[in-house]
């Protein structure tokens, strides 16, 4: 028989199995960059290399009139720019601020109190997920109108504020911690809110930091077409979508839009990121 | 049990009694419940609640809906040919970018998982987050896709001889369902592939120490013993993304081809209540629709669930 002599491996892992990993990752990011390099690329392009062929990946001279044209054509408006961006702003930071602690303090609940109610509310939320119809809308519509908040802020904030999704993906992680941290906190005094709060939260925190970027990306692109009808009361995207779909002797202007709406959930994104990797290598409480 | 003489009646009335003991002493829970299912309710289930019956009715939104029984779910499967074709799209579709971006988005994750160092991680992590990031990028896609000879995938398969004239991407029947599966793939590692990430960021490192000390060799079975087993609320959370976003698409043929799409080769259920709940306001009709894909992907996520049980603790 012959005698095996097994390669003592460190469990992490082999360096070929780490350039395979690395070559991988690359083609495939290259596939997924490549449409949002080409969206930048298009919005510095000057109008004459639009209609160079063959076609360019690059750009021969960059320039930046596309964002002058962008701000050109908002700025003529009957309604300021500003305005439209003020809108935007409002808008996502209250939904975005109200959903993370709404939707924590109720997750918290659901996943870690045993009281009555509570397994209602979970099939709920989890049969909410999974409901998509073009009707509900027209349905909201009445709601709102009945509550009078068409043409209000209101109405293109509390509907993105309890989405099913928010307490379901706060409660799969809080699920995960050990009962027991929450019932050493309880016997040192704790009420369930201080118990959210303060053991609970700091440790999940890739999962609320991950519930900001889900929450600022959302709400960053809400249109409010058919609630809002105000002018002054829209938000960015309704008016820099128009520019979008306005044909090629604007494309430009139209890519200057896209790369303008896309680039706050991207600083943000990669800011939160940063900092969900940092706090996790450091932290010792999970069991 | 030495109590079994214990009257029925009594038990019922000290488990009541219990539940609102229970109640009471957790106040401070309905409390922290209550903003959130306030909203809740007005915002999300009122709506849906008002919308389920309509799948019963004529509803044009003039006059008040007109209850026509099961009308509607006969048309569909008895009449309309086009909502048969559009079922058979969904499930094509389904089957094809649902498990895909499924193990794409867990797969990638894990490869991410494993590259040394915070930036190499974010970075990567940023890039195939990106395109759910960046939203409306379809006018780049339909530049991409264009049919004349400017359209980027046209010039450059021409260029490098593997096709030998232009191809009218988005509008050809035999390409659209590609063409659309290909950009669907493309936006599906949302929400799933993040929270996954994020899964892989909680799971405590003294967990990989001691499965190396128990006898852990190489990455398969780190990834078998100790990631999957220890993954399981995310791998239910992204299953959930993932159903949703296969068996509910619609925007990418709607918003990069022409709608519909030429003999409705991409033409998906939810194209199909598009079409009638918001071009041709048969609201009654849109709403069936919407509530046999309702009923599949109930189907889907119980099958999901059976699948993800073992790790899951309910």
């Amino acid at each position: 028989m012959k005698l095996v002599i097994k390669k003592r491996k460190k469990y992490s892992g082999s360096l070929g199995g780490d350039i395979a990993i690395f070559i991988m990752l690359f083609l495939l990011g290259a596939f997924m960059l490549f449409p949002i390099y080409l969206s930048i690329i298009q919005s510095i392009k000057p109008p004459e290399e639009f209609f160079l062929f063959p076609p360019r990946l690059y750009v021969i001279s960059p320039t930046s009139q596309n964002f002058v044209g962008l701000l050109e054509a908002t700025s003529s408006m009957w309604i300021p720019f500003t305005r439209y961006l003020f809108n935007s702003i409002l808008v996502t930071v209250a939904v975005t601020g109200f959903q993370i602690i709404l939707a924590s303090m109720a997750a918290y609940v659901l996943a870690k109190v045993k009281t009555p109610g509570v397994k209602f509310f979970n099939k709920t939320i989890e049969i909410a997920l999974l409901f998509t119809s073009n009707v509900t809308h027209i349905m909201l519509y009445m709601v709102m109108a009945y509550l009078g908040m068409i043409d209000t802020y209101f109405a293109i904030i509390l509907p993105f504020v309890a989405t099913p999704l928010s307490i379901f993906f706060m409660r799969q992680f809080m699920g995960q911690l050990p009962d027991s941290i929450i019932e050493a906190a309880q016997m040192d005094g704790a009420g369930h809110f201080r118990t959210c709060w303060q053991v609970v939260m700091p440790n999940v925190k890739p999962a609320w930091i991950t519930l900001i970027i889900f929450a600022f990306t959302a709400a960053w692109q809400i249109n409010g077409w058919s609630f809002i009808f105000n002018e002054a009361l829209k938000p960015l995207p309704t008016v820099l979508l128009q520019l979008q779909g306005s044909g090629i002797q604007r494309a430009g202007v139209g890519a200057a839009a896209t790369v303008f709406l896309m680039s706050p959930p991207m600083i943000l994104f990669v800011f939160c990121q940063g900092n969900v990797l940092e706090t996790m290598a450091h932290s010792g409480l999970k069991e | 049990m030495d109590n079994n003489s214990t009257p029925v009646r009594h038990i019922e009335d000290s488990k009541l009694k219990y539940t609102l003991r229970e109640m009471s002493r957790n106040k401070g829970a309905y409390v922290m419940l209550a903003p959130f299912f306030i909203l809740f309710a007005f915002m999300t289930a009122l709506p849906v609640l008002m919308s389920l019956p309509l799948g019963f009715t004529n509803f044009n939104m003039v006059s008040f809906p007109q209850f026509i029984g099961f009308n509607n779910f006969y048309t569909m499967f008895m009449e309309d040919e086009v909502f048969l074709i559009s079922i058979q799209n969904t499930l094509v579709f389904a089957i094809i970018t649902g498990p895909v971006s499924y193990v794409l988005a867990f797969m990638l994750a894990w490869f991410i998982h494993q590259l040394p160092g915070h930036a190499l991680k974010t970075i990567f992590t940023f890039i195939f987050y990106a395109p759910t990031l960046a939203g409306n990028v379809y006018a780049t896609w339909q530049l991409i896709f264009s049919g004349d000879a400017h359209g980027l995938a046209n010039a450059y398969l021409v260029d490098m001889g593997i096709i030998t004239r232009s191809r009218e991407w988005l509008t050809d029947g035999n390409l659209i369902m590609g063409v659309v599966i290909v950009v669907q793939l493309w936006i599906s590692l949302g929400a799933g592939f993040l929270a996954i990430r994020a899964g892989f960021q909680g799971i405590d490192g003294a967990r990989y120490e001691a499965g190396a000390i128990e006898g852990i060799k190489n990455r398969a079975q780190e990834l078998l013993y100790i990631t999957i087993p220890a993954m399981g609320p995310q791998l239910l959370f992204a299953a959930v993304m993932q159903i949703v976003a296969s068996f509910a698409a619609g925007d990418v043929s709607r918003l990069l081809t022409s709608f519909p799409t030429t003999d409705y080769r991409a033409h998906s259920v939810m194209n199909h209540a598009f079409d009638y709940g918001s071009l041709r306001f048969e609201m009654g009709y849109a709403a069936g629709i919407c509530f046999i894909l309702f009923l599949s992907m109930l189907l889907a996520n119980w099958g999901i669930k059976k699948i993800l049980g073992k790790y899951l603790d309910e």
